[in-house]
């Protein structure tokens, strides 16, 4: 394994931010840790990236410690921080040379500068630079020694959607060198778009894991969503679907189908027959769940989206994601 | 040796980039020797100004550089996280303080060539039972001493703070520190304070080994090594890298 992390405690003080977390990454695989503001996911990739040593459990990087062994395994690992990292004076030009300076076999600096589109801003004094630019070129240093793993700290942060689009392909080309990326992310879609395997972290614990579909099925209730116009006659809809269907209206133009003992792909049928005969044209459809509302389930946040509102039990909701992360 | 040649380089390119630290580090003290080897006003107590001056302006300098420039340049490395990302490379937290220290020497032998260079223009004559070897030690042990200063503040205080309080104390040790006025013209409990500190002992001993020629006292000797053992400890026990 390129990361390991077992059982992993951290704690400030009183505070626990790590509390028992346990997951593994291969080389060529995106890992991203998901979960909110102060689940604990920075203090975990910073005891991997070896600034500090783990107050329970073990952390391994390409098989040795990264706090212990600090000098065999920074070569040959890139780090992103979450913010900052940068001679403010500097621009990206020179400090990529600079970090280049650093390593035996580093990375063309001219050919990063090209690929995270920092050419024209070559020599503008970091402080200057736009937040993107600036999260562009900590991308840019931590690939300069050629790594084989990356920790990437909430590397789209406020990055513009352009700027997202390099970020996203730089990733890919890594992951498809070979290379095992783990990144945090507090955003659902990014962790749904860049990530091979997403382990949700909440209160310093994974409290599920899996690819992004996996994760979406293990929520699945077996219904039915799709959008169009407001006002449908859901009752017209749940009879022509047979006994024992139920359709809801959950926000003016989004609905909600129970296909009740149906199998989802003749209630598909059905359903898009039903629409087709009036001629209603749908915006959305998809049966299961989103990655959204599993990550929203497991962390007990508030939902959103086509449910109505309301806090799934936190406790709860959490113990259960627990039981089921068994499964993998 | 590498990471540590390109960390050195960029240490003094950032330095000459700076027209602050310039000033701070060439254009004071080259001002102060000019202005007041010209402009008798000092109570130096020798017969050229400029005799008393040389020496206690090559000490300011050793304080500009080790305690002020360092200083405040390491806070501000050290609030915008250069310092943390820096120990994420294979450059590592003792070649970059290699380098810093590294820096520090060669920008204090250049500010000692310029100012040797300006006293003599100035009519400054090396005394000739000067101690050379003395004024050498006297400024490595001024360095450590006032380096280490400079790294307590840049490693516990805010970048501004760090700022604020280094220029503050750096005007401060000045005035009192021998530099500038002999002590014995500061009132006796003010002497009595200045004579413990890094900068009177530093100026002190360049004042004996260049200007009237002779050893350093042991009082300065004492004082001295004193600093330099004791503010490094400080600086690497309290410096919060983040």
């Amino acid at each position: 394994m390129a990361v390991a992390c077992r059982d992993l405690v951290v704690r400030y003080g009183d505070t626990v931010a790590v509390d028992g977390l346990s997951f593994e990454a291969r080389a060529g695989e995106v890992l991203a840790l998901l979960g909110p503001n102060g689940a604990g996911k920075t203090s975990t990739v910073e005891t991997l990236e070896g600034y500090r040593r783990p107050d329970g459990g073990s952390v391994s990087v390409l098989g040795a410690d990264p706090a212990g062994d600090h000098a065999t395994v920074i070569p040959r690992i890139g780090v992103m921080l979450q913010r900052g990292g940068v001679y403010p004076s500097l621009g990206p030009a020179r400090v990529l040379r600079l970090f280049a300076g650093y390593y035996d076999d580093p990375e063309d600096p001219e050919s990063l500068l090209d690929l995270v589109g920092l050419e024209r801003v070559r020599r503008t004094p970091w402080r200057r630079l736009s937040g993107g630019e600036q999260q562009r070129l900590s991308l840019a240093l931590a690939l300069v020694g050629r790594p084989e793993v990356v920790f990437l700290d909430e590397p789209t942060a406020g990055v513009d959607p352009e700027g997202r689009l390099t970020v996203r392909s730089v990733i890919r080309s890594l992951r498809d060198r070979g290379v095992c990326v783990v990144l945090t992310t507090h955003e659902l879609t990014e962790a749904e778009r860049l990530a091979d395997r997403v382990v949700i972290v909440d209160h310093g614990r994974a409290v599920a894991e899996g690819t992004p579909a996996e994760l979406a099925a293990e929520r699945s209730d077996g219904s039915i969503r799709f959008s169009g116009p407001a006002g449908l006659d859901a009752g017209a809809l749940a009879a022509a679907m047979g006994a024992g269907a139920g359709v809801t209206e959950t926000e003016p133009g989004h609905y909600r189908l129970d296909p009740g003992g149906l199998p989802v792909p003749d209630a598909l049928a059905a359903l898009t027959t039903w629409l087709a005969a009036r001629g209603t044209a749908v915006t959305d459809l998809r049966t299961g769940a989103s990655l959204e509302e599993a990550y929203l389930a497991v962390t007990g946040g508030e939902r959103g989206g086509d449910e109505a509102t309301g806090r799934s039990g936190g406790e709860a909701g959490r113990r259960g994601a627990r039981g089921r992360k068994g499964r993998r | 040796m590498r990471p540590f040649t390109t960390q050195l380089r960029a240490e003094l390119a950032m330095v000459f980039a700076n027209g602050e630290t310039l000033f701070l580090t060439l254009g004071i003290p080259v001002l102060f020797l000019v202005f007041f080897s010209g402009v008798h006003i000092l109570p130096t107590g020798t017969k050229h100004p400029v005799d008393f001056l040389v020496p206690g302006i090559l000490a300011l300098a050793v304080m500009s550089t080790a305690m002020v420039a360092v200083g405040i340049g390491t806070g501000f490395e050290r609030g915008y996280g250069v310092l943390k990302r820096l120990a994420a490379t294979p450059l590592g937290r003792p070649r970059l303080l290699g380098a810093k220290l590294a820096a520090v020497v060669a920008i204090e032998l250049l500010q000692a060539v310029v100012l040797l260079a300006v006293g003599l223009g100035l009519g400054w004559r090396l005394p000739s039972n000067a101690a050379g070897p003395a004024a050498v030690g006297a400024m490595v042990l001024g360095t450590a001493a006032f380096g280490g200063i400079g790294l307590v503040l840049a490693g516990t205080l805010k970048p501004l703070v760090n700022l604020a309080v280094a220029n503050s104390l750096f005007v401060v040790l000045l005035l009192v520190g021998g530099m500038l006025v002999p002590l014995a013209k500061l009132p006796g409990w003010l002497q009595a304070v200045a004579k413990a500190l890094p900068a009177s002992a530093l100026a002190d001993a360049l004042h004996a080994a260049l200007g009237t020629g002779g050893a350093p006292t042991t009082t300065d000797w004492v004082v001295l090594a004193v600093w330099a053992v004791a503010a490094p400890v400080v600086a690497a026990l309290a410096f919060r890298w983040e």
